[in-house]
C-alpha cells in the first residue's frame, strides 16, 4: 500500500508533538535560550548613585546643613536611585504646567542642569544649580541663565537657539491663553531681545552683551531677587 | 497634580530664574512665607502609639486633615503633640501615603473600617496604588451586595402586609409565599401533588401493559386505560388553568408576569391539552398533535416554583450564558476540524462509515465527550493517530470553562445561603435589639417610679440615684425635659396597648391627622394577644402613637414581663414608695441604642375611664401588633 498523503501528514503531526514533549522536559534545547541567559545578569545590578559628603556639598553649595538635608530628603524620595534621568524630570516638571507643553523646555533645563552631560542629573547638580538660582549673586544667576539659552554651549547665542527656547516657553503656555498666542509671537519676542541685546548687530549675543544689557535693565535687576527665598 | 511632586515645586520657582531676562513685564512678587521653613519633627500620638514625622511629609498633601491647619485642632498642648484616639494599625497606612506617596490598602482590614480611616484623615479612596485598587473595588463591592441583601432582607417579602391591602395583593402574596398563611400552603401542596402525578401520568403512560384479551402485542397503558389517564389529565390541567387565571389576576403588573419564564411555561404546559380538545379527530393533523404531546412535559419545570435549588441552577447557567457560549463555540470548532481531517483520513477505505463530513460529525462528538459508543471506528492508521489526538483534546476543551461554570454556581448558592441565614438571624438580631432599647425604656421609666423626677433633696431618692451614672441621669433628663415639652409621657407597650384598646372601644379622638390613616390600622390589630390585668385605664383624649421596629416576631419571642413592675398610673402614685427601695435589684443596662423616637403618653390630666373597661379588657387576647408608626402630636 505505501504511505499515503494523509498519513504522510499523521507521522508529521505525531514527530511534531514528539518534539514539543521533549522540549518540555527539557532533553531538548533549543540553541536560542542561550542567548536569553545573558541578558539576565545585566538587570540585577541597580544603578545607585550616593552623593558626596554634606560638608562638601555644604562647602560647595551656599546652603545650610539644614537646608540641604531637607533638599535631600525630598530629592531621595522622589528618586530612590540618586538620579534623574530625563524622562523623569520632563515627567515632574510637566506637572507643573497642566495646561501647556512644558517637555521641550523641561529638555533644556535638564542640559543646563546636567554639566557632565552624562544623561542623568545627581543630587549634586541639582543642588550646585539651586545654590546658584537661590542664593549666587546677580551675575552668577545671568550666567546660568545665558547658559540655558546657550543650547549648544558653544558662548554665543544665536537666533535660532533663541527662537527654540522661546517656542518651548511659549508652548508652555498651551492653547487656552488671552489674547491667543500667535504663531509669530515667539520670533517678534526672539527679534525684541535681540534688539535689546545685540550690541554689535552681529546676530549673536556673547555673555558679555548678555550680562552688560541686564545689568543696565532695571526690571530684570529687580526681578532677580524675587526668587531667593524660595527655600 | 501629584503631590509628590510638590518636593520639585521650589526647584520649579527656582528655575524661573531663566524667564527673567526675556520678561516682558515686571514680575509679581512672590508670596510672603511666614511659617517657619526649617523643617521640624512632628510627634503624632494615635492611641498611645507615638508617630514621628517631618512636617514637610505632612505638608505633601494639603487637602488632607493632616496637611492642612485642621490639624491644630487635635494639638494637645500638654504634651506637645497632636493626639488621635483612632485606630494605631490604620494609621500606619495613611502615615505610609505621606511618606511614600503611595496609599495602600491592608487585606486583613475591614473594607468599611478602612473607609471611614480615609474619610476622617480626609484623604479620597481613589488614590489608592494599583496593586491594591482591585482588591479593595472587589471587597466594596462584596460588601455593598452583602449589605443589599441585608436591606432586601429587611424588605423581604415575609413581613406582614398592611391591612389596608386589597384581597388582589394579598392573593398576590399567597402565591409568592406560602407560608404567609395556610391556605396558601395547602394550594401550594395540591399544586405540587399535581404536578407529580400529571408527570407520572405521562410517564406511566408510555409503559406496555399487559396486552387485552385476544391480541398478541403488548399495549401501552395510555391506550389500554385511556379513559383514565384522559380524566387525570384533564383534572391536572383544569388545577393548572385555575392557577395560571388566579395568578394573572393577581399580578400586580399583568404584561411584565405575561412575560415572565414561569408563566410561559405555565402556559406551555397546558396548552397541548386545549389544541388537543379543539382539533379535528384528522389523521395528518392527529400526527402534529401527537408532537404537541410532548410539551407536556414542560409541566415539570413547573417544579421550579417549589425549588429553590431549580431556581439557582436556572439563574447559575444564565449568568454563566458567555462561558458555555465560549464552550459551544470552541466545541463547534474542534469538531469541524477533526470531522474534516478523520473524513479525509478514512476516505480510502472501502466500507467506511465515515461517508461525508457531516457524517463525521457523529464520530467527532462522541470521541470528544469521551462517549465511544464504536459505530464509527476508524481502519486507517492515520485515523487512528488522529481519533486519539481528537478524544484527547476533546478532554481539554470541554474542562476548560468547567471551573468557572461552578465557581460561579458555588458563588451563587452561597449568596442565597448567606440571604436566608441572614433573614433567619435577622430575626434574632432584631428582638436582643429591641430587649436592648426596652431596657432603655425601662430604665428610664423606672427612674420615674423612683421618684427621680421628684424632689432631689430626699433622702430615699438619693440612694436610687447614686446608682446611676452621670451619663444616665443626664439621658433621663433629657427624656424629662421631652415629655414636659410635649406635654406627653412614656410608657412602655403593654400600657399602651390597653390604652390602644379603648381607642377601639371608642374613646379616641384623634389630633393628629396623619395618623387617622394608621389609626385605623392599629386598631384593628394592635390587640395585645396575652391577656393583661390592670387596674387602670388611660384616656385617649389625644393621640398615641407608638414606635418599635417592625414586630410580627415579638410574639414568638417571650417578653420578660417578670422585669417589668407594674408601671400603670394609679400604681405609679400608690406605689411609689415600694418601688423605690427596689431599684437595687434592677439593673437596666443604659444602652444607648438609637431609639428613633419615644413613645408618648396620654396627658395626665385626663381622667380614668370607668371601672366598666377594664372588665372587657382582662378577657380579651389581642396581638402586640404594632408597628412603625412615629408621631408625637404637638401641643
Amino acid at each position: 500500500m505505501g504511505i499515503q498523503g494523509m498519513e504522510l501528514f499523521a507521522i508529521g503531526v505525531v514527530i511534531i508533538l514528539f518534539m514539543a514533549v521533549l522540549k518540555q522536559f527539557g532533553i531538548l534545547e533549543p540553541m536560542s535560550s542561550f542567548e536569553e541567559s545573558s541578558d539576565s545578569d545585566l538587570e540585577l545590578s541597580t544603578v545607585r548613585h550616593q552623593p558626596e559628603g554634606l560638608d562638601q556639598l555644604q562647602a560647595q553649595t551656599k546652603f545650610t546643613k539644614k537646608e540641604l538635608q531637607s533638599l535631600y530628603r525630598g530629592f531621595k524620595n522622589e528618586c530612590p536611585s540618586g538620579l534623574v534621568d530625563e524622562e523623569t524630570f520632563k515627567s515632574i516638571y510637566s506637572q507643573f504646567f497642566p495646561q501647556g507643553d512644558a517637555t521641550t523646555y523641561a529638555h533644556f533645563l535638564f542640559n543646563a542642569f546636567d554639566k557632565d552631560r552624562n544623561g542623568s542629573i545627581r543630587f549634586e547638580d541639582f543642588v550646585i544649580g539651586l545654590s546658584v538660582l537661590l542664593r549666587g549673586s546677580v551675575t552668577e544667576k545671568l550666567n546660568w541663565a545665558f547658559n540655558l539659552y546657550d543650547i549648544n554651549k558653544d558662548g554665543y547665542i544665536t537666533k535660532e537657539e533663541m527662537l527654540a527656547i522661546m517656542k518651548s516657553i511659549y508652548d508652555m503656555m498651551g492653547r487656552y491663553t488671552y489674547p491667543c498666542v500667535r504663531d509669530e509671537a515667539p520670533s517678534e519676542h526672539v527679534d525684541k531681545f535681540f534688539q535689546k541685546m545685540d550690541r554689535n548687530r552681529d546676530g549673536v549675543v556673547t555673555i558679555e552683551e548678555f550680562i552688560e544689557t541686564c545689568q543696565k535693565d532695571e526690571n530684570i535687576m529687580n526681578s532677580m531677587q524675587l526668587f531667593e527665598n524660595v527655600i | 497634580m501629584a503631590a509628590g511632586v510638590a518636593t520639585w515645586l521650589p526647584f520649579a520657582r527656582a528655575a524661573a530664574v531663566g524667564w527673567l531676562p526675556l520678561a516682558r513685564k515686571t514680575m509679581p512678587r512672590p508670596p510672603v512665607d511666614k511659617s517657619s521653613r526649617s523643617d521640624e519633627i512632628l510627634f503624632v500620638n494615635v492611641s498611645g502609639q507615638r508617630f514621628q514625622t517631618w512636617k514637610n511629609t505632612l505638608d505633601r498633601y494639603p487637602d488632607t486633615l493632616l496637611g492642612s491647619s485642621e490639624k491644630e485642632f487635635f494639638f494637645n498642648e500638654d504634651t506637645q503633640e497632636y493626639f488621635f484616639d483612632r485606630d494605631p494599625e490604620m494609621f500606619r497606612h495613611i502615615l505610609n501615603f505621606y511618606r511614600t506617596g503611595k496609599l495602600h490598602y491592608p487585606r486583613h482590614e475591614c473594607v468599611q473600617a478602612f473607609d471611614e480611616e480615609l474619610a476622617f484623615y480626609g484623604i479620597v479612596p481613589e488614590i489608592i496604588g494599583d496593586c491594591c485598587m482591585e482588591e479593595y473595588r472587589d471587597r466594596k463591592k462584596e460588601n455593598q451586595e452583602r449589605l443589599a441583601e441585608d436591606t432586601e432582607a429587611g424588605e423581604a417579602t415575609d413581613t406582614p402586609l398592611p391591612d389596608s391591602a386589597t384581597s388582589r395583593e394579598r392573593l398576590w402574596r399567597a402565591f409568592e409565599n406560602p407560608h404567609t398563611s395556610t391556605m396558601a400552603l395547602v394550594f401550594y401542596y395540591v399544586t405540587g401533588f399535581f404536578i407529580a402525578v400529571s408527570v407520572i401520568a405521562n410517564v406511566v403512560e408510555t409503559v406496555p401493559c399487559r396486552p387485552l384479551k385476544g391480541t398478541v402485542k403488548d399495549l401501552p397503558c395510555g391506550e389500554k386505560f385511556s379513559l383514565a389517564f384522559f380524566c387525570m389529565d384533564t383534572a391536572c390541567v383544569l388545577i393548572f388553568t385555575f392557577e395560571y387565571l388566579m395568578r394573572l389576576f393577581a399580578a400586580p403588573c399583568r404584561c411584565k408576569f405575561a412575560r415572565s419564564v414561569m408563566s410561559v411555561i405555565d402556559v406551555v404546559a397546558i396548552m397541548p391539552y386545549y389544541i388537543g380538545l379543539v382539533m379535528p379527530e384528522n389523521e395528518d393533523v392527529s400526527g402534529a398533535f401527537v408532537t404537541l404531546r410532548v410539551f407536556r412535559v414542560f409541566r415539570i419545570f413547573k417544579f421550579s416554583r417549589h425549588s429553590q435549588g431549580l431556581r439557582i441552577l436556572g439563574y447559575t447557567l444564565k449568568s454563566c450564558a458567555s462561558e458555555l457560549g465560549f464552550l459551544l463555540f470552541s466545541l463547534t470548532m474542534a469538531i469541524i476540524i477533526f470531522a474534516t481531517v478523520m473524513f479525509y483520513a478514512e476516505k480510502g477505505t472501502k466500507g467506511s462509515s465515515f461517508t461525508s463530513i457531516p457524517a463525521s460529525f457523529w464520530y467527532t462528538i462522541v470521541t470528544m465527550t469521551t462517549l465511544g459508543y464504536g459505530d464509527m471506528v476508524p481502519n486507517t492508521i492515520a485515523g487512528k493517530i488522529f481519533g486519539s489526538i481528537c478524544s484527547l483534546s476533546g478532554v481539554l476543551v470541554i474542562a476548560l470553562p468547567v471551573p468557572v461554570i461552578v465557581s460561579n454556581f458555588s458563588r451563587i448558592y452561597h449568596q442565597n445561603q448567606r440571604a436566608d441565614k441572614m433573614r433567619a438571624q435577622q430575626k434574632v438580631r432584631m428582638a436582643r435589639i429591641r430587649m436592648a432599647k426596652k431596657g432603655t425604656a425601662n430604665a428610664f421609666l423606672q427612674f420615674k417610679e423612683d421618684g427621680g423626677l421628684g424632689d432631689p433633696d430626699s433622702n430615699s431618692s438619693a440612694l436610687c440615684l447614686k446608682n446611676r451614672s452621670a451619663f444616665e441621669n443626664q439621658h433621663h433628663h433629657l427624656l424629662h425635659c421631652l415629655e414636659k415639652t410635649t406635654n406627653h409621657e412614656f410608657t412602655d407597650e403593654m400600657a399602651y396597648s390597653e390604652m390602644c384598646l379603648t381607642e377601639s372601644v371608642g374613646y379616641r379622638t384623634s389630633r393628629s391627622t396623619s395618623l387617622s390613616s394608621q389609626q385605623g390600622a392599629l386598631n384593628n390589630g394592635c390587640c395585645p394577644r396575652r391577656a393583661r390585668r390592670r387596674a387602670a385605664m388611660r384616656l385617649a383624649n389625644s393621640t398615641v402613637s407608638v414606635s418599635r421596629g417592625s414586630v410580627q416576631e415579638l410574639d414568638t419571642f417571650p417578653v420578660k414581663s417578670t422585669n417589668l413592675p407594674q408601671q400603670t398610673r394609679s400604681s405609679l402614685n400608690a406605689r411609689a414608695v415600694d418601688i423605690k427601695l427596689n431599684c437595687s435589684d434592677r439593673d437596666y443596662t443604659a444602652a444607648i441604642i438609637s431609639i428613633p423616637t419615644p413613645p408618648s403618653n396620654t396627658p395626665d390630666e385626663s381622667p380614668p375611664s370607668s371601672p366598666a373597661i377594664p372588665g372587657i379588657l382582662r378577657n380579651t387576647r389581642a396581638t402586640a401588633y404594632l408597628q412603625d408608626a412615629v408621631k408625637i402630636s404637638s401641643l
